[in-house]
């Protein structure tokens, strides 16, 4: 054969595979958009809380057959992906090129709370409903009211902060620890807003806060911390970190041999890896969020998430960003493609999702996990708004 | 004494940062803006050996410095040569390949993002605690900080002590005068920059054992190699190690002694005060 025949049959083969794949789908899927970071600061988190749960999400509604609509149709999904880079501009790009030039269906709710906060108008002015996962604030109410569109899952700053300090507080009421805390947070608005608002509540609860301290976002080195922490004699120790410090904390406090009977880190306590990396020397560390590793749902996710993306879901905003995709499903099975009405049927629906019944009181889900903690190698939820199957708190034992 | 010991290990470490550019820019007189793409690439070499072959991250040195030194020697020969042979001056040949090389850390996170995924990598290797004079310090950046003076060593030595290192200096010197005693200019060039690719490589092994990357963080390294370079002053070996401790010890003290989050705008002090005072860098030449 020669080279050209080669060239023909390969064309051929393409056209006849395209226009094959025209007449065998009837119904084009539904376009669903998504943009969040692959690249930049936030992409080692949304590589593991955001992007594998679209990939299981889109996964488990094709295999089915595509969601079920309101004729009794059915439509697969097809997503369509875009790098933000950590940059709230190319978000907002992002989502107007998914409305205007791709003709998406819905988008996805970006990754983060600044990203989210970023987008919002955007969502709101191109009317597509943005259910976030994992954005945290206290300015709820206000951005609720302002943008018809938004959905809260994740909570609030304030309520977060308060149940560490109310888990503490039980912990001293109960004489297991002493009364003074040592606290450092990253200089960042999250660290920021985290700290401002747990000084009072700690204050409040009883606490003597004997080391206060920031860190720049990126410090290679958190010895000087560590150590300053340790000289201060606490009894726990606390700190309002993202990833990558809070594995450089945990290491660093390891290696002082600081001992605390509290230890708390924010995000990134939830992740396998930090479990991973750590072992068993992190038994009774707390941290933000939890789940209920009980429920049968929750086991169903998790299994199914190790299945399909090959890799493990965190303990925390995964089955939650999971839960957020639920929620857009039924709500398009419920009322179809039109947004305005999927923007209402969520405000006033009930969902069944792997997180439990869901149900938007004011655009926002106000039950949810605060405090979660390592107990025998996997992280459970402690403290929650309300939710089923917290597990009681144990001291930590030593490194 | 705390302080001097933590200062110093974390000169160290940025020394091990530093060190590649400043082979790379003092010789081969290119900015290379993908520097930490390297440092991470192979960062993400020992994280593979150690998960998934359960052996000591130090393994990796065996393929990830032969590779890093063949794709950067490959990185000159066909990406950076042309835009010497077409620079008319040396801030021509500067604005091209800060250009290109930024382009080219573009490529290298889009190519990680696809090979290795995003997430962050993280695992614990020599996280002991290591007693001097009573006080724990962490194994692994001990182990670091051996190896960074071990480099340096190596380096300065080749450098200051053999033929092909005069040649080297030579060339850093006066690219147009070494050739005229007859230097195989591009010949040193190449060399040096694939040298110090491999140099950032070995610091990437190293770091991981005590840093969380992920795909993206490259961009780091990159800032903080640039403020060294600069402060030690071009092509200096000497210059980028000093340069490195005066940085660990200055972030170190400021961060025990007045408030962790000063540490940045220590550094950066530092920088705008060598630039003041000493615009060639602590050991540069002033340029005639």
């Amino acid at each position: 054969m020669n080279r050209r025949s080669v060239f023909a049959l390969a064309v051929a083969a393409a056209l006849s595979g395209a226009l094959a794949a025209g007449t065998a789908s009837a119904q084009a899927p539904i376009k669903i958009g998504a943009v969040a970071p692959k690249t930049g600061p936030l992409a080692g988190g949304a590589a593991i809380t955001h992007w594998p749960n679209i990939q299981l999400w889109a996964h488990q509604v094709n295999e089915r057959g595509g969601l079920r609509m309101k004729d009794g149709s059915r439509r697969k999904v097809e997503i369509i992906e875009y790098d933000d880079r950590t940059n709230p501009g190319e978000t907002i790009k992002a989502v107007e090129r998914l409305a205007e030039q791709d003709k998406a269906d819905f988008i996805i709710a970006p990754y983060s709370t600044g990203l989210n906060v970023a987008a919002a108008p955007v969502y709101a002015k191109l009317g597509y409903p943005q259910i976030t996962a994992t954005s945290i604030t206290d300015k709820i109410p206000e951005l609720t009211q302002r943008y018809p569109s938004i959905f809260f899952a994740l909570g609030a700053t304030t309520t977060l902060a308060g149940s560490v300090a109310d888990v503490l507080a039980k912990m001293k009421a109960e004489g297991k620890i002493g009364n003074k805390i040592a606290m450092v947070n990253v200089a960042d608005a999250f660290g920021i807003e985290l700290a401002e608002v747990s000084r009072p509540v700690f204050k409040k609860a009883g606490f003597e806060i004997v080391f206060d301290r920031s860190y720049p976002l990126g410090t290679q080195d958190l010895s000087p911390i560590v150590k300053g922490a340790k000289a201060a004699n606490p009894d726990a120790f606390v700190a309002w970190s993202y990833p990558p410090d809070t594995f450089a904390l945990t290491e660093q406090a390891k290696i002082e041999g600081l001992n605390v009977k509290a230890f708390y880190t924010a995000v990134a306590t939830a992740f396998p890896a930090y479990g991973g990396k750590f072992g068993k020397s992190i038994e009774g560390h707390l941290g933000a969020g939890g789940i209920n590793l009980d429920s049968p749902e929750i086991k169903a996710y998790m299994a199914a998430h190790q299945k399909v993306t090959g890799k493990p879901a965190d303990f925390w905003a995964s089955p939650v960003t999971y839960a957020s995709l639920q929620v857009l499903e039924q709500s398009i099975e419920a009322v179809g493609l039109d947004r305005k009405a999927v923007i209402e049927h969520i405000k006033k629906g009930t969902f069944q999702t792997v997180m439990g019944p869901w149900k938007f009181n004011n655009q926002s889900i106000d039950k949810y996990w605060t405090v979660g903690q390592w107990q025998n190698g996997q992280f459970h939820g402690v403290a929650s708004t309300g939710l089923p199957g917290a597990k009681p708190v144990i001291v930590k034992s030593g490194w | 004494m705390d302080i001097l010991i933590t200062g110093v290990l974390l000169g160290a470490t940025y020394a091990l940062i530093a060190m590649g550019l400043t082979l790379q820019y003092g010789v081969a007189r290119i900015m290379n803006l993908a520097n930490g793409e390297m440092l991470v690439a192979g960062a993400f070499g020992a994280f593979w050996v150690f998960t998934a072959q359960k052996t000591s991250p130090f393994a990796a040195a065996l393929f990830v410095v032969p590779a890093a030194f063949l794709l950067n020697w490959l990185i000159y020969r066909f990406l950076m040569r042309p835009l010497v042979r077409r620079a008319k001056n040396r801030g021509m040949l500067e604005v091209d390949t800060i250009l290109a090389t930024f382009g080219l850390s573009f490529v290298f996170v889009g190519l990680m993002l696809l090979v290795f995924g995003g997430e962050f990598f993280t695992y614990s290797y020599l996280a002991e605690p290591f007693r001097i004079l009573g006080s724990p310090f962490g194994l692994n950046r001990l182990v670091a900080s051996a190896t960074a003076v071990v480099i340096c060593g190596a380096l300065y030595w080749g450098i200051h002590g053999t033929r092909a290192g005069m040649a080297v200096r030579a060339v850093a010197v006066d690219p147009t005068a070494a050739g005229l005693v007859a230097i195989d200019v591009p010949k040193a060039s190449a060399f040096a920059f694939a040298l110090g690719g491999a140099v950032t490589a070995t610091g990437g092994i190293v770091l991981s054992t005590f840093l969380t990357m992920d795909a993206s963080i490259g961009v780091v390294f990159t800032m903080k190699a640039l403020i060294i370079v600069i402060m030690g002053g071009v092509g200096d070996v000497r210059g980028a190690i000093i340069a490195s401790l005066i940085l660990g010890l200055a972030e170190t003290a400021v961060a025990s002694l007045l408030d962790p989050g000063l540490t940045l705008a220590a550094a950066y002090l530092l920088f705008v005060l060598v630039l003041l005072f000493r615009p060639e860098g602590l050991f540069g030449r002033r340029q005639s």
